[in-house]
């Protein structure tokens, strides 16, 4: 057996990424970040608000909490509708204890289809950031630029529309992108985006429209992944989160501010046995000295006047 | 295709000539971590697709990169802290993409052993002679940067041929990381004849292994690394053993998981009859004290006969 001789050509082999999205660099190479009021570690809790169509394509892959059984897959899309029913009103009541200040990351079909939720956020100010048209609707490797194209404006400008708020944040569907998905967000207005788990700070990411933020929005310790892909139980979510928040406590100590990002879904912490650990986790985080309850984009914006590239 | 590789014969754990470390040692330990370059567009090899989706591959590669801008730091300050200099699987393109990380490695004497060219690169469907050059790539490359020829190998994402080891050997290694038959290290039989060994490197222990392939929690992760430590030190004190951490900077470093890494370090490090090394000094101290008297022991076992 022999391969074509191109397997061993390495034609970007080179100093730095074999990509030109973003500079290499370490994180302790960079300047320390301030975060107001002397806080070292910027809590940032994302919810995904999701809508899982029944009728689910699936193209490329079927996306992680999708349908799984033939159609219909009554018990699937029940139960991730549950998340905005009832375990979203969960949250907010946690969130209004702990005085947290969440990021919504909603699909704009389901800010279209559940106008209730949709006032609820915007009477309570939270920050709207867009989740892409649903998750059925993913962006790939190979898709159609146009067709692509469309699905990002399209999500966007409704979304801007029914909620009123600028929305300057994305998180792709799966976090799923094709080659051209950053060109498409920052030609579309998108000044961060959510998808690149390579750091746990922001940093400039080059696109041919623009430039884009990368904010670090941790899937390690997201509660889909810890729960239902690792099968952790309960109790070893709320040690993660711990082990993870005193962590970088004590590494902001010496290095500079820190962001503790947790991406939660009400389909899952809402449950009625997993929301007390939601609770649990926060109480901690929030019995903690220096720690500051912001919005994506608020840490977005302070990142930004501190180390952001010059415009 | 065989039924058995042919590297080693049937050796038991048991009636073994005695291994004494230096300074009287029990268990030689070693960390091994893995440094790394996956690609975000490497090209499709028949037999395994390098991401489970089309490129770009976001959430595969971006953890990945995680590794080296945050991670790799953070598993370097813990291994000072403890006296430990890493034994490093290095994808050797990195020293080309990321010097630095080479120049922090070879400030503090650790080893570097070859992972090939990138872990996006697989030994699959590769001739003898691809095979060849990409592993003589991969030993001039680390030569060139650290000024040492690599004594180790372990294949490019644990992708392997039946001439990989042979290949290896021939290139002038001494050891091979890709077997997990023992707690010893064992001689290997190579095509050239020469004297070629196994070091245990353990896959059990390998924190990719335990968070991704068998979705451990992390402070049982910590709890594995000292049981597994607790045995083979206690046996140790009848012959010495090994036991290796693989590690990768994008696993063990994250900020829920070093607290259980360290704390073992700490345990582990806190006995007293523990020779800290590396995989190189292993192999150079089996092979000069030890690996006359295991063929001999190997040989005499043969055909079923108890070696005492």
């Amino acid at each position: 057996m022999t391969l074509d001789p191109q397997y061993l050509h390495y034609p970007r082999r080179r100093y730095g990424m074999d990509h030109d999205r973003y500079r290499w660099s370490m994180l302790t190479d960079r300047p320390p970040v301030q975060w107001p009021g002397g806080a070292r570690l910027a809590l940032w809790v994302n919810v995904a608000l999701q809508f899982f169509p029944l009728n689910q394509r699936g193209k490329p892959f079927k996306v992680p909490g999708g349908m799984t059984m033939p159609y219909p897959d009554l018990r699937h899309f029940s139960l991730r509708d549950y998340g905005n029913r009832v375990g979203i009103y969960r949250f907010f009541k946690a969130f209004d204890r702990y005085g947290i200040k969440p990021t919504i990351a909603i699909n704009t079909r389901l800010a279209e289809r559940a106008p209730y939720l949709l006032e609820k956020i915007l009477a309570r100010g939270d920050e709207i950031i867009c989740h892409g048209e649903h998750m059925d609707a993913l962006h790939y490797g190979g898709q159609a630029r146009e067709q692509e194209a469309e699905l990002v404006a399209g999500a966007l400008q409704r979304l801007r529309r029914l909620s009123g708020q600028p929305v300057r944040g994305w998180i792709s569907p799966a976090r799923s992108e094709s080659e051209n998905t950053p060109e498409l967000l920052a030609a579309n207005g998108v000044a961060y985006f959510c998808d690149w788990v390579n750091d746990d700070m922001p940093y400039a990411f080059h696109t041919d429209s623009g430039e884009l933020t990368a904010m670090p929005l941790s899937a390690e310790l997201e509660d889909r992944f810890i729960l239902m892909n690792n099968l952790h139980s309960e109790d070893a979510y709320v040690e993660q989160i711990s082990d993870a928040c005193d962590f970088l406590l004590a590494e902001a100590e010496r290095e500079g501010g820190r962001i503790l990002s947790l991406s939660i879904h009400p389909w899952v912490l809402g449950q009625p046995h997993r929301i007390g650990r939601l609770e649990q986790v926060l109480d901690h985080i929030c019995s903690r000295e220096g720690v500051w309850s912001a919005s994506a984009g608020e840490i977005f914006d302070v990142f930004q006047a501190q180390q952001g590239s010059p415009k | 295709m065989r039924e058995d590789p042919g590297y080693y014969d049937y050796w038991a754990y048991e009636n073994r000539p005695g291994i004494t470390w230096p300074n009287g040692a029990r268990v030689a330990f070693w960390v091994a971590p893995n440094i790394e370059f996956y690609e975000l567009n490497p090209p499709a090899n028949p037999q395994r697709a390098p991401w489970p989706q089309p490129n770009p591959a976001v959430p595969g590669y971006s953890i990945r990169d995680y590794g080296n801008r945050v991670g790799h730091m953070r598993q370097m300050r813990v291994l000072d802290k403890y006296g430990i200099r890493g034994s490093i699987s290095l994808s050797t393109a990195l020293c080309d993409h990321h010097p630095e990380i080479i120049e922090l490695c070879l400030e503090r004497d650790w080893e570097f052993f070859s992972h090939g060219i990138y872990n996006t690169r697989y030994t699959y469907g590769l001739s003898e002679q691809q095979e060849r050059e990409m592993i003589a790539d991969s030993v001039a490359t680390i030569e060139r940067h650290t000024g040492a020829r690599p004594a180790g190998y372990l294949a490019p994402a644990l992708s392997h041929s039946e001439q990989t080891l042979d290949l290896f050997a021939e290139a002038g290694g001494l050891y091979t990381c890709d077997l997990f038959h023992d707690d010893q290290p064992t001689p290997i039989r190579v095509r050239n004849g020469a004297r070629f060994i196994s070091i245990p490197y353990s896959l059990e222990m390998n924190d990719t292994i335990a968070y991704v392939v068998n979705k451990v929690e992390p402070r049982r992760y910590g709890q594995m690394l000292k049981d597994n430590f607790d045995r083979l030190y206690a046996e140790g004190a009848e012959s010495g053993t090994v036991m290796c951490i693989p590690t990768h900077n994008y696993q063990v470093s994250c900020p829920h998981r070093l607290k259980a890494f360290e704390e073992a370090l700490e345990y582990i490090t806190g006995h007293s009859q523990v020779w800290l090394t590396t995989g190189r000094e292993i192999a150079d101290y089996f092979l000069d004290h030890y690996y006359d008297q295991a063929l001999h022991a190997i040989a005499a076992q043969a055909g079923g006969g108890r070696s005492a």
